[in-house]
């Protein structure tokens, strides 16, 4: 799917970006811990998110994201949001909280980000 | 072997809202340099890893970006306090960060082994009462 896509399954609304909603999107992650995405995060994806810091951001620009997804409503402030505008980035937000954001992706054909392969020999199932 | 580029950057205690300042910087000045791809992606989060340590954890220190032929280079410093267990900070899941990192969305434990895991060489060194020095290393193709 596109971003168009996405803003058109989340009921979202664009705040920054608007010029670049035919980016083609095939994976996504949610989190609101920047420290597992940093740390598990591999390509160019989306983020889903409530956390509205500009770590949100930052972490966005580290990892080359393509959009970030605001969940529940929640709007960043507006130095929050230039500073995504000055590094490409698009970002939308959505009334959906972060699980049925998730859900409606997931169903429409949006899947996870592979998790690493030496994630194989842990513990949790 | 002399750097073809060399810069550093001060890192305040407790600077939260500056915090990842200086690995924007580093990213973009690599870009400039030709560094793309794989590699520019693994510095980045790597500093930005490093950086974040040096808010939340040091008394402050310093950040170095050495460009060579071959590799990048990232060197942190800090004035202390020192890491009394190297073993168990490198634990994933293992924090000591305190609730203002955690509110931002850190201090999971991830961040030095992801700059492990990122790094090609990664070297850590510690005294309590002294400083950390951590040293990383990016091969360029």
């Amino acid at each position: 799917m596109t971003i168009a896509d996405m803003v058109r399954i989340l009921n979202a609304k664009v705040l920054i970006g608007a010029d670049k909603l035919d980016t083609p999107v095939y994976t996504a992650c949610c989190s609101d811990l920047m420290s597992d995405v940093l740390a598990f995060v591999d390509e160019k994806t989306v983020l889903i998110t409530g956390l509205t810091n500009p770590h949100v951001v930052r972490t966005s620009e580290m990892l080359d994201l393509k959009c970030l997804v605001f969940a529940r409503g929640k709007i960043p402030t507006q130095d929050i949001l230039e500073s995504a505008e000055e590094q490409g980035l698009v970002v939308i937000a959505t009334k959906l909280t972060a699980f049925s954001a998730c859900g409606v992706l997931y169903e429409n054909g949006l899947r996870g980000v592979p998790v690493p392969e030496e994630w194989d020999s842990r513990e949790g199932g | 072997m002399e750097p073809l580029f060399k810069t550093s950057y001060e890192v305040a205690r407790a600077d939260y809202t500056s915090a990842g300042r200086a690995s924007a910087d580093i990213k973009r000045r690599l870009k400039q340099l030709g560094v793309g791809g794989d590699v520019l992606r693994r510095v980045a989060v790597a500093s930005y890893e490093v950086e974040l340590n040096l808010v939340i954890h040091s008394l402050g220190g310093e950040l170095e970006l050495n460009v060579f032929p071959d590799a990048v280079q990232l060197v942190s410093a800090d004035r202390g306090p020192g890491i009394p267990d190297l073993a168990m900070a490198m634990k994933e899941g293992y924090s000591t960060a305190n609730d203002e990192a955690r509110s931002l969305g850190f201090g999971a434990g991830m961040g030095l082994p992801n700059m492990k895991r990122n790094a090609d060489e990664f070297n850590i060194e510690s005294t309590v009462g002294v400083g950390t020095t951590i040293t990383m290393r990016f091969h360029l193709a």
